[in-house]
């Protein structure tokens, strides 16, 4: 199994005898909480910390039978598109062989593709969990912002980010999140689907599997030009080819437009970072973490002389701090600590973070506005075929750009499920459903006629 | 895009109230992408002033005691501890 790289910790925990996936295993991502299994979030900061307790998620699963057979690798702290900021090395991608298998949960869709589980549990913070689908040749789910408990979850960017399924099917992926989906009083943002969505079938809630039959006869399906142009010629073609398949089963497609897209990911990069940079404010090495005295710099006598010295460093507060995050943090969590810190920062918050938050809500309103003309829209998950892998690590901002159809679903807190969509030049090609807020069983019910 | 000048020492600015220590190195080629990366974030100028509707709900209760994490699990992933707390560095 190690071939691809895609588990970080290898260990079984068992599930109950018998529930709706008995007899399945699942890989759970590495920054989900699993009590005493290690915990990286694919950083050195996190090596050695074993949770004292259990995410809901993964406690519900357990509850429901599954087997989980491991934590898997992915970008550190969820930062990146491609697994390859994992302190733990890069994931191999088994749908095609040299490129990366997309990220941040490029080591769940790695083991769903490779057949290393049956499903997988990711996170999506701006396309964490269909980017990877996508590259991965997968089905992949983010769920509406509130649908599933992020309880035990290290958080990255708390606004943004939801727990969701990644499987081979989309019937499966459905069966996942009905077992992980529905409220939980540890986590105040869930809500209950059925109260949460005037449902006029009232099967929101739990009930995500049986949306899976298939029947686009009717569905009127909205295609955002503004996703679509700026794509890969042989995505487009791919994209297209789909469409014609559910136009052939009888959907009808509309053009709809998404103007403020176009700011999406400066808005999405600005919220991100700031957010990151709150939440990972806590990696001190005192709690947990890698501490001053383990950390790089300081002589050896230095560092045995300080040992009977609080923190094991003979300096104050802020210099062990500042000395642990250097040694336990990588490159571009450092990149997305520091952005966040100034763009919060006097004389930049207006500019920055409140800007964001102006087309955080102008996102939103436009895609009421265009689900408000068809039950669905759709897109290429990502606009180009995975990348090499190495190609994008010297140059963060083209890969901050190639998230541009992803992450308006997360400012506009909407479900989406990515679905394979054939391949251009051999290497898979996703194609993304939108969904009305915790409209879950459309995306469904749109991706199974596809899948 | 004239804000968008970053100069070594902003970075080593940012970095100390982030309390991130930076080799040269670091600082060098932080400095050069985050001129890029601003650039890129200077175009939330164009957007306009837009109000959020957004459907809340209170979601307080009243304060309730409940089982929590004992002494010991609480301390089991610390890197130093002595008689039941957290060890840390000097304040100042």
């Amino acid at each position: 199994m190690g071939d691809l790289n895609a588990f970080i910790t290898e260990e079984t925990i068992e599930g109950a005898d018998d529930g709706p996936l008995a007899g399945r295993t699942v890989a759970v991502k590495d920054n989900i909480s699993t009590a005493g299994v290690r915990t990286t979030c694919g950083s050195a900061m996190l090596e050695d910390y074993v949770p004292p307790y259990d995410a809901t998620v993964v406690e519900r699963l357990t509850a429901a039978g599954a087997t989980v057979v491991g934590k898997t690798n992915m970008d550190e702290f969820g930062m990146g598109s491609t697994t390859e900021t994992s302190a733990y090395g890069p994931t191999e991608n088994p749908a095609a062989p040299g490129r990366v298998p997309g990220g941040s949960s490029g080591g769940s869709a790695a083991a769903v593709a490779a057949g290393e589980a049956d499903l997988a549990l990711g996170t999506d913070t701006g396309g964490s969990i269909r980017n990877p689908a996508a590259f991965c040749g997968v089905v992949g789910i983010k769920p509406t912002y509130g649908l599933v408990s992020r309880y035990g979850l290290v958080a990255y960017a708390n606004s943004l980010e939801q727990i969701g399924p990644l499987a081979p099917t989309v019937e499966e992926a459905a069966e996942l999140l009905d077992v992980i989906a529905g409220p939980d009083e540890r986590d105040a943002t869930t809500r209950d689907a059925s109260e949460a969505r005037d449902d006029p079938d009232g099967r929101a809630a739990a009930d995500y599997a049986s949306a899976a039959d298939g029947d686009v006869s009717g569905t009127t399906i909205g295609v955002p030009t503004e996703l679509v142009e700026g794509a890969d010629g042989g995505v487009v073609e791919a994209f297209e080819a789909a469409l014609d398949d559910l136009r052939a089963q009888g959907a009808e497609t509309v053009d709809v437009s998404l103007p403020s897209v176009e700011r999406a990911v400066a808005a999405y990069y600005v919220i991100a970072m700031s957010e990151a940079s709150s939440n990972l404010a806590r990696f001190d090495g005192v709690r947990y973490g890698v501490s001053a005295s383990s950390a790089s710099g300081g002589s050896e006598d230095e560092r045995s002389e300080s040992s009977a010295v609080s923190g094991g460093y003979e300096g104050n507060w802020n210099d062990a701090f500042a000395r642990s995050r250097e040694a336990g943090f990588g490159e571009e969590v450092k990149r997305r600590v520091l952005l966040g810190t100034y763009a919060l920062s006097a004389g930049y918050h207006d500019k920055y973070y409140a800007k964001a938050q102006d087309a955080r809500a102008w996102v939103a309103r436009d895609f009421d506005a265009a689900l408000s003309e068809a039950d669905v829209l759709a897109s290429p998950t990502m606009p180009v075929p995975p990348f090499e892998r190495g190609e994008s690590l010297d140059d963060p901002l083209q890969m901050y750009l190639a998230d541009v159809n992803t992450v308006p679903i997360n400012l506009a807190d909407l479900p989406a499920i990515s679905v394979p969509a054939g391949e251009t030049d051999g290497l898979p090609v996703g194609v993304q459903f939108v969904g009305p807020a915790f409209g879950e069983r459309e995306i469904v019910r749109v991706g199974s006629a596809l899948a | 895009m004239s804000d968008a000048s970053v100069d070594p020492d902003e970075v080593r600015h940012v970095a100390d109230l982030a309390r991130v220590a930076l080799d040269e190195e670091e600082v060098t080629r932080f400095a050069e992408q985050f001129v890029e990366i601003l650039a890129h974030f200077d175009s939330l100028d164009e957007v306009p002033e837009v109000d959020r509707e957004r459907e809340l709900v209170n979601v307080m209760r009243p304060d309730e005691t409940r089982a929590c994490l004992s002494q010991e699990e609480a301390l089991a992933n610390a890197p130093e501890t002595e008689d039941g707390y957290f060890k840390g560095p000097r304040v100042s």
